[in-house]
C-alpha cells in the first residue's frame, strides 16, 4: 500500500455532489474511485473495496455508525483514522467548514492524502456555493411572484397604477425596516382574511 | 446593559434537548444576557467535530462523550468539559413485535421489570440459537453512550453476553423505529421520543426503561469546548444559570403540554407533540394499548438532576473499561474524573439559591428510597438511585467494581 494507486470511497447521499467529487478525483488521476449513495450493506462494500481513503459528507446521519465500524468491525481490516493529520488544524477546520470529513487508513503517508482532502474541500465549497445561488434565484422568483400579487391587490382595491402600487409597497417596507416581499406577504394574508371566501356568508 | 454573550449550541432531536430549547424559547437565556443560538445536527460525530473546530461553543452531548474525547477515543479529539448535566433518565429499550411475542411466551412481565424481561429475552436468545436463527441485532446511538452501557448492563446482568449472544449496531435515533419495522434490527435502546415512535407506529414494544435499570441515572450533559470555557467564564456561568431556570420550568408539570408543543416543532425534535408527552408525564405507552406508570422516567430538575457528579463520570469510565474501550489505569481514571466540573456548576448557580450538593461524588445505587442529603442553598432530596441487580458503585473503589 505504499506506492500503488489509492482506493477511494465517496459516501454521499447527494448524487450530484458525489459526481462532482468523483470527477475531480478522476481528473487528478485517481482511477479507483467508488461512489456510495445508500448506506445499506456498507460493511460488505467496505470489505470488498478495501478503501485507503473514505470521503463522507458531514451531514450524513450515519457517521456514528461508520466511525464505530471503522474502529472495530471485522469488515475493516486496517484501522481507519479521521482526517489526514490530527495536528493539521487548518485542514481539519477547512474540512468541517466545507461540510466534509475524511477517514484514512493508518500508516498512509499524509502527502498522498492531503491533495485528496483539499480537492474534496474545494469541490464541497463549490457545490455549496452553487446550491446557495440556486436557492437565491429560486427565492428571488418566489418573491417576485408575491410582489406581483400584492401589487395587483393594491391596484384593484385602491385604483393605483402599477408603478404607484410598487412605490407604496417599497415605502412601507422602508418605513418598517422590512423586506418588500414580507410586506407583500402580509398584504396577501390580510386580503385573504378580509375577502370572504366564495360561498361563505352568502 | 452590556452586549449579550452570543453562544452557539449544537443539539440532536431528542427530548432531553429540552433544557437548551426552553432556555432559548422561554427567554431564560436572554434574562441572563445570553443570545443562545441553537443548531440541530444529524449525528454525534458532527456535534463533536463542530465543537472541536469552534462552530459550537457548547453542545447537547451524550454524558460519556466528553470523557471519550479527553481519553482520545474519538477520531477528532478536542478537550471538552462537562460543567452541567441535562437531566436524568429518559431512555427505554424497545423490541420488535415478533421478539415481544416470544418474550411473552417466556413469561416477560408487562410492567418493565428488568429482571423479568431480561430473563425472558435470555430464553428467546437461547431458543433462537438452538433453532439456528441469526443472533438478534440491537441498536444503540453511539459506542460511548449511556444507551450502550445500560443496554449491556441489563443484558449481562440477565445472563446475556452482549458481545457474543447478540450483535450491537449503531443507528441515528430518528431511524430506529423504521429500522425495527423493516426488520434490520430486532430491538434498540434510545432516548425519547424514539421508543414511543415505535409504539405509535405499532411496530415495537417497550420492554424496560433506563429508570428501571438504574434509577436516577445520568444521560446527557452540556459539553463545553475547554478553551472556550476558559476564555469565557462569565458567558458560561450565565448559560448555566439560564439552563438551571429552564430545567426548573421543564420540571413543572403545568408546563408539560407547552413543552411538548415547543419541542415538537420542525426546527427541534420534529415529531407529533403526543409522542413527547408520555416521557414528560411518566406514563409510558408500552404498546398494545397498555400504559405503565414509571417514577422518575425523565427528571430535568429535581434530585440535583443537572449536577455533574464525578461518580457518574467514573461509572461511565468503569463501563468503558469493562467493555474494552479503554485500559483501566489511574491516569485514565483521573481524566474521567476531571472531565466533569461540579466546581463550575456551583460557582455559577450559587446566586440562584438552588440546592447545591455538598459532595462532588456519591456512592451510586446506595439509596433505596428518596433521602435528604447535605446541601447548600436549598434542601435537597436524592434517590432512589438503585441498579436493578442491587449492585453498588463506589467511586473510591473502582478496582473492586471492575471484573478481575
Amino acid at each position: 500500500m505504499t506506492g500503488g494507486p489509492l482506493s477511494i470511497l465517496v459516501i454521499d447521499e447527494n448524487r450530484i455532489r458525489a459526481a462532482i467529487i468523483e470527477a475531480g478525483l478522476r481528473e487528478a488521476g485517481h482511477e479507483r474511485v467508488t461512489l456510495v449513495h445508500d448506506i445499506t450493506g456498507i460493511a460488505r462494500q467496505i470489505a470488498e473495496i478495501e478503501p485507503d481513503v473514505i470521503v463522507i459528507d458531514l451531514e450524513n446521519p450515519n457517521r456514528d455508525m461508520l466511525e464505530n465500524m471503522f474502529q472495530l468491525s471485522r469488515a475493516v481490516k486496517r484501522p481507519i483514522a479521521m482526517f489526514v493529520d490530527r495536528s493539521d488544524a487548518a485542514s481539519i477546520e477547512a474540512a468541517v467548514d466545507a461540510g466534509v470529513s475524511a477517514y484514512v487508513v493508518d500508516g498512509l503517508r499524509k502527502e498522498r492524502v492531503k491533495p485528496i482532502l483539499e480537492m474534496a474541500i474545494s469541490r464541497f465549497n463549490a457545490f455549496s456555493r452553487m446550491a446557495r445561488e440556486l436557492e437565491e434565484a429560486r427565492s428571488e422568483l418566489a418573491n417576485r411572484k408575491l410582489i406581483d400579487r400584492a401589487k395587483g391587490i393594491l391596484m384593484k382595491s385602491r385604483g393605483l397604477s402599477e408603478a404607484a402600487a410598487y412605490a407604496l409597497l417599497r415605502k412601507t417596507a422602508m418605513n418598517q425596516n422590512r423586506k418588500i416581499s414580507d410586506i407583500a406577504q402580509s398584504l396577501i394574508t390580510a386580503e385573504g382574511l378580509l375577502v370572504p371566501e366564495s360561498g361563505e356568508g352568502t | 446593559m452590556s452586549e449579550p454573550h452570543r453562544i452557539t449550541a449544537g443539539f440532536l432531536p431528542l427530548l432531553d434537548s429540552a433544557l437548551l430549547v426552553v432556555a432559548r424559547e422561554k427567554g431564560f437565556a436572554r434574562m441572563e444576557g445570553v443570545d443562545l443560538v441553537l443548531v440541530r445536527e444529524n449525528s454525534w460525530a458532527s456535534i463533536r467535530d463542530r465543537l472541536a473546530v469552534g462552530h459550537f461553543n457548547v453542545a447537547h452531548m451524550l454524558a460519556p462523550m466528553p470523557i471519550a474525547c479527553n481519553l482520545g477515543l474519538s477520531p477528532l479529539a478536542a478537550k471538552t468539559i462537562a460543567p452541567m448535566a441535562l437531566g436524568l433518565g429518559g431512555n427505554a429499550v424497545t423490541v420488535s413485535l415478533d421478539v415481544w411475542r416470544s418474550m411473552r411466551n417466556h413469561g416477560a412481565a408487562t410492567d418493565f421489570n428488568p429482571v423479568s424481561t431480561g430473563a425472558a429475552l435470555r430464553e428467546v436468545i437461547v431458543e433462537r440459537a438452538r433453532n439456528g436463527g441469526r443472533p438478534l441485532h440491537f441498536a444503540v446511538v453511539h459506542p460511548h453512550s449511556g444507551h450502550n452501557y445500560e443496554l449491556r448492563y441489563w443484558l449481562s446482568a440477565s445472563g446475556i453476553d452482549p458481545d457474543a449472544d447478540i450483535e450491537i449496531v449503531i443507528l441515528p435515533p430518528p431511524f430506529m423505529a423504521d429500522a425495527l419495522a423493516s426488520g434490520h434490527i430486532d430491538g434498540y435502546c434510545v432516548g425519547e421520543p424514539w421508543n414511543t415512535a415505535a409504539v405509535m407506529k405499532a411496530v415495537g414494544r417497550i420492554v424496560t426503561v433506563k429508570a428501571a435499570i438504574w434509577k436516577s441515572s445520568p444521560e446527557k450533559v452540556l459539553g463545553v469546548a475547554a478553551p472556550w470555557a476558559e476564555a469565557n467564564e462569565k458567558a458560561l456561568s450565565a448559560l448555566l444559570r439560564a439552563l438551571c431556570r429552564a430545567a426548573q420550568w421543564c420540571g413543572t408539570p403545568a408546563n408539560h403540554d407547552e413543552l411538548a408543543l415547543l419541542l415538537s416543532s420542525q426546527i427541534y425534535v420534529d415529531c407529533p407533540a403526543e409522542w413527547l408527552l408520555p416521557a414528560l408525564q411518566g406514563v409510558i405507552a408500552a404498546g398494545e394499548g397498555e400504559n405503565v406508570a414509571v417514577a422518575d422516567f425523565f427528571v430535568p430538575h429535581a434530585k440535583a438532576a443537572t449536577f455533574p457528579w464525578k461518580s457518574h463520570a467514573l461509572w461511565f469510565y468503569s463501563q468503558m473499561a469493562r467493555w474494552g474501550q479503554v485500559t483501566a489505569n489511574t491516569a485514565h481514571e483521573e481524566i474521567a474524573r476531571n472531565t466533569y466540573r461540579p466546581d463550575l456548576y456551583r460557582a455559577a448557580l450559587k446566586v440562584l439559591g438552588v440546592a447545591l450538593p455538598g459532595a462532588n461524588a456519591k456512592v451510586e445505587g446506595a439509596l433505596q428510597t428518596a433521602t435528604p442529603v447535605g446541601s447548600a442553598g436549598a434542601s435537597l432530596v436524592l434517590g432512589p438511585d438503585g441498579f436493578f441487580d442491587g449492585k453498588v458503585f463506589d467511586p473510591e473503589r473502582i478496582g473492586d467494581y471492575l471484573p478481575g
